[in-house]
């Protein structure tokens, strides 16, 4: 059905300004909408009328990172589109509207809706199609392709009741598609007619190493073979392939990735020049046969006689027209072929004349079968670096890129070695020349680059590392670096290796750390308000094992305590704190909700539901809150710690036992979970939530660890994130066991604890790791670091160290103590808290606070 | 504050018992020296109504500073952390954070605010 964001299109010619139709809303077709606005050529300006025909039910989104979807990106998250563009450009963007026709001698297209649309200038960016080998059976039910958000929504659905999957084809986008089904859970097969994988872009070497390390990962690689059939069952769906060498192969559903062909029958049709083994003619201009007519991206034949199957090239065309037709000069000769991705998790480059082509070039190899590792350098007669390939370890690509054509500051083989053998040289992208480009997506130099200070800024004013992400590494080498990466003044160490300090010295005192540990000129000092709460919080995390005291209160613990902690309650703006009792998982007995009631009846508190499932009681003076949870303790709650960097609540969807849909008890999960991980102290707050089914009620994807019920146990996704900078969670592992989830989120909570920086929540933690989630997976679900016992005992010995704080503070006089407004007046209540009535409760006097208040700029770290 | 009181304020005894604060010609007796963690401070009521936050450093000086944060008018100072930098005692608010020093009632983080310091001795 045709939507379009603006007036309704009319087949009238308008007087005054031109119409520019847009054919294809993909990868390039935004980008050239995105020139078409830096130029001013839009709609809302006046100045031309823009409409788009897309053929997809869905805007521009990002084809390149489409696997991403797999890994819990949503079509949203992928989406190119910032909300709002189409609107304030003035840009008429129809979805689900392809064209049909073009009409040349009229300058017209004809789109499926029926409307037709005059043009004065046609853009064609319609990209390729994938190419399916016409084998018998082809269309059969369970055959697919890989190339759009529904291509993938298909796959997911129809992967639901399959086991074997095949993919026909192994190049980059097979092995991407591969992938993909081994993460959808099937057992998976890769069929390639060549003799090696990802033809195209590596070597007979290369392609020996990558196929190692893809079979070491449980796919099965038919290299050799083509397929001559696709087979059915009964029930007329994909049961099998028959392959060339005679063998047949036993498969439920089949992708196929043989390569893409562009999309030039549009242009066919109206009879514009294409190529003979296809793609649409175009000039440096990115003009086709017709003046009138544009063709960018992957459906352009470019004048080096090349079809680009990259995005970056399909850029720089979109760059190119959007500056001819505002006027202006501009040119695409053609572009490189470089690439770099993660597939599988390995890493594979390629870049220049990698297959060395050039005369009397010179490869210099390194290959390590056992490791999967393989580099190739093609060295010119001259020296000149012209290209190479790097499979299995990548690190250098950012590198050796933009010095492609120029002559090597240190002997090539000295690149590809490993470290330990006198390589690889350390060859910092200081020695880059200024104009070599470092984000070839976006085309942007080092010297551009230099030009800002920090990551966020580049990829602001530039675009750099915006695209593909693969030169971000680089940039962050370009940009100044802070040498000093301890915690803060007081001490040289990272909060990660002052836990690891704390641990193995089994260090119990904040003063003890600081005199033996800390910067000389902090010895004997104070500290500041930044390590103090930190050490505290790794001191409680690890109490039960190095022997401290699980009480965070006691001793010179009280000392480093935030005040939030301090209190064991949430201090507001005047001064008076709030109340949090836990609830866990949100289920609450009729009796104890009238506690809470009575509670807060008895001593004025302002009453809300949280946002986390359970009940904040606000306006307690100091001296009250001991009186609070007199109360509270009696029948029978416990700190809900919304104080503290620890565990917060553990929400749960209503689930299997009431809810028609659920398929395990979500709420004895949350309740178990919560219990378990009450009290944890972590370097920030964490945050979980079971769902009974996939449709999520409980928001689990939000969650530090967030556990979704599937029919045969749980998935456990992590790194989830609301808040300033939201976050989907990613799936960890599936199908658990309730102690595999228990035993899995022991290890990742202790790992995360024992890695992350203060303040550093699970989700941002995640990114910044090296080796990101893959990572985490393989130190906690594969004990790639022999770690997983002892992480496990960590849980075990906050779990049986696990006090309620609360009933213990009511019950000790001593510790009551502190709980005054006035050390001298200690039945005075503080005159400074007041409250004024608003809808029937109350909320804090301001009034009596004011008097000369000063402007507030927020500092680091403000938050509790 | 002269020059002469803010010395005594850094050096007062050690170990001994009552805590008292200047107030008028008087010192007014505030609490025993050992209801003050090393680290942490109280808030103290003044018979005219002000309120003091008055703290004990790690080497066992006390000292004493309007309890009122002038960046939010509510009188939290005494529940902040207490911190030094280069010698200096501060303590960070428990609401903004910004940091006051203890001495001279100085904001770190704001050249032209200042809160009121109180003498302040242990005996
Ligand atoms: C009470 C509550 C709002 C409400 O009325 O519903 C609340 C109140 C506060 N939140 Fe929250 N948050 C509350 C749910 C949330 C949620 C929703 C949720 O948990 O499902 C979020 C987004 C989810 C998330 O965290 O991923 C949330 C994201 C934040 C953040 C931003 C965290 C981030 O990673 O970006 C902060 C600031 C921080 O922690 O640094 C924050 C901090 C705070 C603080 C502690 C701010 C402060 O320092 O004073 C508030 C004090 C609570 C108090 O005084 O009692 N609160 N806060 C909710 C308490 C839930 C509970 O029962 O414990
Ligand atoms: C899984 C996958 C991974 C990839 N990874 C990489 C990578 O790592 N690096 C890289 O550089 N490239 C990668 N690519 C290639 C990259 O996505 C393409 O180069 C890029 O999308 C090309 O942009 P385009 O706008 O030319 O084509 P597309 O993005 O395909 O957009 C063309 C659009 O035009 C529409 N259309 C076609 N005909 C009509 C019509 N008649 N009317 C209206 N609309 C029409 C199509 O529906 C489509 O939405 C990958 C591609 C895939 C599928
Ligand atoms: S997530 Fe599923 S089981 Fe839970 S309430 Fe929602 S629909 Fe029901
Ligand atoms: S090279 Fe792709 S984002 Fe920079």
């Amino acid at each position: 059905m045709p939507v379009s964001t603006s007036p309704t299109a009319r087949a009238s010619r308008p007087a005054a300004v031109p119409t520019l139709v847009v054919v294809g809303h993909g990868m390039v077709g935004q980008r050239f909408l995105e020139a078409l606005a830096e130029r001013g050529l839009t709609g809302a300006a006046g100045t031309a009328r823009v409409v788009v025909l897309c053929e997809e039910p869905r805007a521009a989104y990002d084809r390149v990172q489409l696997s991403s979807y797999f890994s819990g990106r949503t079509p949203d998250d992928l989406s190119l589109v910032e909300p709002g563009f189409m609107e304030r450009h003035g840009f008429e963007l129809r979805l689900g509207d392809p064209a049909e026709s073009v009409d040349r001698a009229a300058r017209t297209v004809t789109a499926r809706s029926g409307e037709t649309f005059a043009y004065d200038t046609l853009v064609l960016a319609t990209g390729s199609y994938p190419f399916v080998p016409p084998v018998p059976g082809k269309d059969t039910e369970g055959c697919f392709v890989y190339r759009t958000i529904e291509d993938l929504l298909a796959i997911e659905e129809y992967a639901r009741t399959a086991t074997t999957g095949a993919v026909v084809g192994g190049g980059l986008l097979g092995l991407e598609a591969a992938g993909a089904l081994k993460g959808l859970g099937l057992d998976t097969h890769v069929v390639e007619f060549a003799p090696r994988l990802m033809p195209v872009q590596v070597d007979e070497g290369g392609g020996a190493a990558l196929l190692r390390t893809i079979e070491n990962m449980g796919l099965t690689v038919h290299t050799g073979v083509g397929t001559q059939e696709v087979t059915a069952g009964e029930d007329g769906s994909v049961n099998g392939m028959s392959l060339s060498d005679g063998s047949a192969l036993a498969t439920d559903l089949v992708v196929f990735s043989a390569g893409v062909r562009p999309r030039d029958q549009l242009a066919r049709e109206c009879g514009l020049a294409v190529g003979q083994r296809g793609g649409i003619v175009v000039d440096e201009e990115c003009r086709t046969s017709d003046p009138a007519v544009f063709a960018i991206g992957e459906c352009a034949l470019a004048p080096d006689g090349r079809v680009y199957g990259l995005v970056a090239p399909g850029y720089e065309m979109a760059q190119t027209a959007a500056g001819v037709i505002a006027g202006g000069k501009a040119s695409f000769t053609g572009a490189d072929m470089s690439t770099k991705l993660k597939l599988l998790g390995v890493d594979v480059a390629s870049f220049g004349d990698a297959h060395g082509t050039s005369e009397g070039c010179l490869d210099v190899v390194y290959a390590d079968a056992r490791s999967g590792v393989y580099k190739k350098l093609v060295i010119g007669r001259d020296g000149t670096l012209l290209g190479g390939v790097l499979i299995g370890d990548a690190d250098q690509y950012g590198m050796l890129r933009p010095m492609t054509g120029t002559v090597l500051p240190v002997a090539p083989e000295q690149l590809v070695l490993p470290a330990g053998t006198g390589g690889p040289a350390v060859l910092g992208p200081s020695a880059l020349p200024d104009d070599a480009v470092i984000c070839s997506c976006h085309n942007v130099t080092k010297g551009a680059v230099c030009e800002h200070g920090t990551l966020p800024e580049v990829k602001k004013c530039t675009k750099a590392g915006t695209g593909c992400g693969s030169c971000v590494k680089v940039i962050g080498q370009l940009l100044p670096q802070s040498q000093d990466t301890g915690l803060c003044g007081c001490f040289p160490y990272t909060r990660s290796e002052l836990y690891e300090i704390v641990r193995t010295l089994e260090i119990t005192s904040y003063a003890g750390l600081l005199d033996s540990h800390g910067r000389d000129s902090a010895r004997g000092g104070d500290g500041c308000e930044v390590c103090k709460p930190t050490v505290g919080s790794i001191i409680a995390s690890l109490a039960t094992t190095v022997g401290a005291s699980g009480y965070v209160l006691d001793g010179e613990q009280a000392a480093l305590q935030d005040t939030n902690d301090h209190f064991l309650a949430n201090l507001q703006r005047n001064g008076s704190y709030s109340i949090v009792p836990r609830i866990p998982g949100g289920e609450i007995t009729p009796e104890r909700l009238i506690v809470i009631g009575e509670v807060a009846r008895d001593f004025g508190l302002y009453t809300k539901i949280t946002g986390g499932q359970r009940i904040d009681l606000f306006g307690a003076r100091v001296e009250q809150l001991p009186l609070i949870w007199t109360r509270l303790v009696d029948a029978g709650f416990e700190s809900g710690h919304a104080y503290g960097k620890s565990l917060r609540t553990v929400k749960s969807c209503v689930g299997q036992t009431w809810c028609r849909y659920g398929v395990q008890d979500s709420v004895r999960m949350a309740i178990d979970l919560e219990l378990r991980y009450r009290g944890l102290r972590s370097p920030h707050k964490l945050k979980s939530a079971v769902s009974g089914c996939a449709r999520e009620c409980a928001e689990a994807r939000g969650k530090d660890f967030g556990i979704i019920a599937t029919a045969q146990g749980w998935n456990l996704y992590v790194g989830g994130n609301g808040g300033a900078t939201p976050r989907h969670a990613d799936l960890l592992a599936q199908d658990l066991s309730d102690t595999e989830l228990v035993r899995l989120i022991d290890r990742f909570l202790m790992f995360y604890i024992r890695t992350a920086d203060r303040l550093e929540r699970t989700s941002t933690w995640l990114d910044r790791i090296e080796g990101g989630l893959d990572h985490v997976r393989d130190v906690v679900v594969h004990d790639s670091l022999g770690l997983c016992d002892e992480l496990e005992r960590l849980m075990a010995d906050h779990v049986r160290g696990y006090r309620d704080e609360w009933a213990e503070t009511i019950n000790d006089p001593e510790r009551l103590r502190r709980f005054v407004t006035f050390v001298n007046a200690p039945d005075a209540p503080d005159p400074s808290v007041r409250f004024v009535p608003e809808r029937d409760q109350v909320k804090p006097d301001l009034d009596i606070l004011a008097g000369p208040v000063l402007a507030v700029r927020t500092l680091e770290g403000t938050a509790s | 504050m002269t020059a002469r009181t803010m010395a005594e304020t850094m050096e007062t005894a050690q170990d001994t018992g009552v805590v008292r604060l200047a107030a008028g010609d008087d010192w007014l007796a505030v609490c025993d020296r050992s209801l003050l963690t090393p680290g942490r401070g109280v808030a103290a009521l003044l018979p005219d109504g002000r309120q003091v936050a008055l703290f004990l450093d790690r080497a066992g000086r006390t000292y004493a500073i309007d309890n009122r944060d002038p960046f939010t008018g509510a009188y939290v100072l005494s529940r902040g952390l207490v911190g030094s930098d280069g010698g200096q005692p501060f303590v960070a608010s428990p609401l903004l954070k910004q940091r006051f020093d203890l001495a001279t009632g100085a904001c770190l983080d704001d050249d032209e605010v200042t809160v009121a310091v109180f003498e302040v001795r242990a005996d």
